[in-house]
């Protein structure tokens, strides 16, 4: 989706280059730490820190880290054992990793002079080619090769096979692609938006007196944005974990 | 003063049952089933995922078309039967996503 580039009066819209990544530290070849690693790492820490201290004073009467921390360790606990059965607490370690891995990379991603890390699909892809990996080798691991019956469905006429088997395969196969461009767009789409309304904000502003006060229009849309983009932050983090689950709970279930 | 809402008849756990699921804690078997991933999602959200999941299959399947023709050098051949293969599995999953839900364990 490649922005609207509009020139006016010497400014343009350059909604791309946020996403940009810059080299903070080169440790040669290709190896590079750029601030997409770095804030990796500053959310996992932070999630490590919310859980160390939100479960170490363990009150009765919780305090409100963990209050937090106990709310996302139910939250995940919740999904996994509802979506997969009783054997999804067994996922629930890598759930909850790759649900607060990508959380942390929505909402890191909405404060100001920060990058959001699952904007790259380099990022996304990887998450979701390690999911459905995984998804794989658990179906395999349990079913054998039971587990190609998954792409036939019980019932169906025999001579249709050639037919529905490709099918099936192309749309398993479709899963990881649709589970990282759905996160990777979705983060992508509410920054460009950001970035235009900003731009607005400041290309009216520095127009007139009455650009000065119209600027006030993009700038209200770019707070209730903001609200929005916390919605999509959580919401997105949630639903690349849920499908996660449903994944499993096939790849456990074989339907 | 909450309590009053809605409790027009049933046992205790029935009127535990349906606050838990008006405030989201439990989802009812069938949403579950057919819509999960949908949580709180809206009109748009659902058009963005059926969407994503129409190009996706897509363009799994003209990759794997592109692939055997680059091996078998048929050019268009395995395009064009893929094509058609992918927009079958596209649809596929949006049926899977939107359709009637599939029994559940």
């Amino acid at each position: 989706m490649p922005p609207a580039v509009e020139h006016s009066s010497g400014h343009a819209i350059d909604a791309l280059s946020q996403f940009n990544l810059v080299a903070l530290s080169p440790m040669g070849g290709v190896l590079t730490f750029t601030q997409a690693n770095l804030l990796m790492v500053i959310g996992s820490a932070l999630v490590l820190a919310l859980l160390y201290f939100g479960s170490r004073p363990s009150a009765v009467v919780p305090g409100r880290l963990q209050a937090a921390a106990e709310l996302s360790y139910d939250l995940i606990y919740k999904m996994t054992s509802d979506t997969i059965g009783a054997e999804g607490r067994e996922f629930f370690p890598f759930i909850f990793t790759l649900f607060f891995f990508v959380l942390m990379g929505n909402l890191l991603g909405l404060v100001p002079f920060s990058f959001t890390y699952t904007s790259h699909i380099a990022v996304t892809a990887a998450l979701a080619v390690m999911v459905i990996v995984l998804v794989t080798i658990v179906a395999l691991a349990r079913h054998g090769l039971k587990f190609f019956t998954y792409f036939f469905p019980a019932g169906a006429p025999v001579f249709l096979a050639p037919l529905i088997v490709p099918i099936e395969i192309i749309s398993y196969l479709s899963r990881p692609v649709s589970l990282s461009i759905r996160l990777f767009a979705n983060m992508v789409a509410g920054h460009v938006m950001f970035a235009v309304f900003a731009t607005f904000v400041v290309m009216m502003g520095g127009h007139s007196i009455i650009g000065a006060f119209a600027a006030i229009g993009p700038l209200a849309v770019n707070v209730a944005l903001m609200g929005f983009e916390l919605l999509v932050a959580a919401l997105q983090a949630y639903v690349f974990a849920i499908l996660t689950c449903i994944y499993l709970h096939d790849a456990v279930h074989l339907h | 003063m909450s309590e009053d809402e809605n409790d027009a008849g049933g046992s205790f756990e029935d009127r535990l049952r349906a606050a838990r699921v008006r405030q989201g804690i439990d989802v009812p078997d069938q949403a579950k089933a057919g819509s999960a991933g949908m949580a709180g999602g809206s009109a748009l959200g659902l058009g963005l995922r059926v969407g994503v999941e129409l190009v996706s299959a897509l363009v799994v399947a003209e990759a794997i078309g592109w692939a055997l023709d680059h091996w078998l050098h048929t050019l268009p051949l395995f395009l064009v039967i893929f094509l058609v293969l992918g927009g079958a599995a596209g649809l596929a999953n949006v049926w899977r996503l939107v359709g009637p839900a599939r029994r559940q364990a």
